[in-house]
């Protein structure tokens, strides 16, 4: 009973951000000029790649109660080591290849703290989210590197046919689809939302709890280093402070996206709509020339709302339920 | 191996998977190939300035000081030309953080964009797109790689500025003594390039009594500078001279120098502004510094960038245009134009700015 409660509740976030974000999406497309191109979208596409990235493995930790916060420092670090391994005259495919291996490397690390000592992933991915930012300034220091290759720094913001789709963002879709069937489609995905509900009780019903979450993080630093790559090659720039801060994005989007910070709550489709619905707002003020720090202060508010919105309507729906029961 | 285990390794694979067969897609398109700086079509020096011409200055960072009273320089120039001024920009000075600014800009089909570049390379793609969609695009402060943009406007060059060092501490110590720098780090391109041009400078016949003892290094942390200016005058006590061509660095010495039993008999000159180095031009601890003012390098970019969206200039070297009240510029080498050596403050002039 309570658990349909909870899906029903659910399922309707997910339709309340689609339809938010549809509403977005037509009331900028008819006010703010310039927001309803082809272009734009591209735009608009293009700067949350990144973000739709690194929240997908994210969206499964938050998932099991956990989460991830070194993965911004992860990408910058994989930023600078690819930016060291082409000056060191490696080939770029092998580059790459290295670059997101080091991201589940930083991962694992992760997930060694995590499971094996048993210690909060709050304060281990706080501790990795300074030491992986330190590690990319002692690898490549204030510089930049960004001879990388015509060709590939174009492709990194290259369209589907000369179109409005960008390529990296129908990569990220089919990861996304990926990601979608593994939570919602196996019993995989479905013992992670145990774990969040009740670690203790998902070990005793045979669900190999610190196993998964390894994983998890593995692939989550798998993930920040792919993201990693993209950033490089789309801004055509490695370098230590690269996405600094955007840790806060990509947790911004995942809790919008109805995903419970106290684990065992969310859907893919609500996280991908949650992005999406960030990125619109923040493209459409900023055409609309809304200054910086206001546009800091409307994210902040969405955030907050995503948090108190869904538990005062699950509080009030709870209330009704109960007089309705004693009526 | 257990069910989920094999799951997890199979999005893995995946992952990796579609990375490369992404790698191999994405190569196909190449659709902002970067334009060259030549220039594409025919300047008309006699062209008159285009009115109302939609002007945006992006700072490294918006509610930076020197950002806000650089484009104030500009928001004056756009005003006599009767364009229209806005601001935009991010709110940390991140390597990426402009780009989307650029984007939208070149959405607002914006005729003039002035930027400094957090990153040389970061936002060459979208300052190219911009410039296809229409945008002139003028670059100040700090530069990007001249592809990407039509006129850079310089501050100042390295050489007129170790010029402009060495002969304030000459002035200043009589010509003759031992003289230190403090810098900002050990790595920073500016200061190591300035210093070295300094070098050279005291080679020339009139700075032969000068000696260049040592070079300190402030990190540009107030704390460490005013360590550092300490350690100098210990080490060295017979020293004339220190030269600080950072404003961290300078400011920090002088508030050594200041309460110490150096003032007065140590010199100090270096790169500062007027708002933190008016107190020890006042109690007698400087006698003069120097830096470019920011206003007027706004002011001039403001101006390059209407010439430019007024067809009188194209970006390529020897072509002049007017700058208002700053009069008449000339395009040098890789389309940039210098401000002028750098204004000198002391006693007398000093109450006239305020930045």
């Amino acid at each position: 009973m309570a658990r349909d409660v909870v899906r029903s509740t659910l399922a309707r976030w997910d339709t309340v951000l689609l339809v938010v974000l549809a509403a977005v999406v037509v009331v900028a497309g008819v006010l703010v000029e310039g927001f309803a191109s082809g272009r734009n979208f591209q735009f608009l596409l293009l700067d949350v790649v990144a973000i739709a990235l690194i929240a997908l493995p994210l969206t499964l930790i938050v998932i099991t109660g956990e989460i991830d916060l070194s993965v911004a420092s992860t990408l910058g670090l994989c930023s600078a080591v690819m930016g060291q391994l082409w000056v060191a005259g490696l080939s770029l495919e092998l580059v790459v290849v290295l670059v997101v291996g080091l991201g589940a490397v930083l991962g694992a690390v992760n997930a060694v703290f995590v499971t094996r000592f048993a210690l909060p992933s709050l304060a281990v991915t706080i501790g990795t989210l300074a030491a992986y930012r330190g590690l990319a300034f002692v690898v490549l220091g204030d510089q930049a590197v960004a001879d990388f290759p015509f060709s590939w720094t174009t492709a990194a913001s290259s369209t589907v046919g000369g179109g409005s789709v960008p390529w990296a963002a129908v990569v990220t879709l089919v990861l996304a689809v990926v990601f979608g069937v593994v939570l919602h489609a196996t019993p995989f995905g479905r013992s992670l939302y145990a774990m969040g509900n009740n670690a203790e009780a998902a070990t005793f019903s045979g669900i190999r709890v610190a196993r998964a979450k390894f994983w998890l993080f593995v692939v989550s630093g798998a993930v920040s280093g792919l993201a990693g790559v993209y950033w490089t090659l789309r801004f055509a720039s490695a370098r230590a402070d690269n996405a600094a801060g955007l840790e806060l994005a990509v947790v911004a989007a995942v809790l919008l996206g109805g995903v419970s910070i106290f684990g065992g709550r969310g859907t893919l489709l609500g996280v991908l709509a949650g992005v999406l619905l960030l990125g619109a707002v923040r493209n459409a003020l900023q055409l609309a020339d809304v200054a910086a720090d206001t546009l800091n202060v409307v994210t902040g508010g969405l955030l907050i709302a995503s948090v108190v919105v869904p538990n005062v309507v699950g509080m009030a729906r709870t209330r009704w339920r109960r007089r309705q029961r004693t009526a | 191996m257990s069910q989920h285990q094999r799951t997890v390794r199979v999005g893995l694979i995946a992952v990796l998977a579609l990375l490369v067969t992404a790698c191999g897609g994405t190569t196909r398109g190449s659709d902002d190939s970067p334009t060259a700086n030549q220039a594409t079509g025919q300047a008309n020096p006699d062209a008159a300035l285009v009115e109302g011409l939609d002007v945006a200055f992006l700072p490294k960072q918006v509610n930076n000081p020197y950002f806000t009273v650089a484009d104030g320089g500009g928001k004056t120039a756009t005003e006599e030309f009767k364009g229209k001024y806005k601001e935009v920009g991010p709110s940390e000075a991140s390597a990426s953080s402009q780009v989307s600014y650029i984007n939208t800009l070149s959405q607002q089909q914006t005729d003039v964009i002035v930027t400094s570049a957090n990153d040389p390379n970061a936002i060459c793609g979208a300052l190219n797109s911009a410039r296809q969609a229409g945008a002139k695009v003028v670059t100040f402060d700090s530069d990007t790689k001249p592809e990407c943009r039509d006129v850079f406007v310089n501050q100042v060059t390295a050489e007129g500025i170790a010029e402009n060092q060495v002969k304030l501490i000459s002035e200043q110590i009589g010509g003759e003594g031992k003289i230190a720098v403090l810098s900002a780090t050990p790595n920073a391109t500016n200061q190591n390039a300035w210093i070295e041009l300094m070098r050279g400078e005291l080679k020339k016949p009139e700075y032969a009594k000068i000696e260049l003892v040592t070079v300190a290094y402030g990190n540009d942390e107030d704390q460490k500078s005013f360590q550092e200016t300490q350690g100098l005058l210990r080490s060295y006590p017979d020293l004339k001279g220190i030269v600080s061509p950072t404003t961290v660095g300078v400011a920090a010495a002088a508030r050594y120098l200041s309460g110490s039993e150096y003032k007065g008999k140590v010199a100090l000159t270096g790169l500062g502004t007027p708002n933190q180095m008016r107190e020890f031009v006042k109690d007698g601890t400087v006698k003069s510094f120097a830096l470019w003012s920011p206003a007027d390098l706004g002011y001039l970019a403001a101006y390059a960038g209407a010439a430019l969206a007024s067809g009188q200039i194209t970006g390529a070297s020897g072509e002049k245009f007017k700058a208002g009240k700053l009069g008449e510029y000339t395009i040098g080498a890789d389309g940039i134009v210098v401000l002028g050596p750098p204004t000198v403050f002391d006693q007398g002039n000093i109450d006239k700015f305020d930045f």
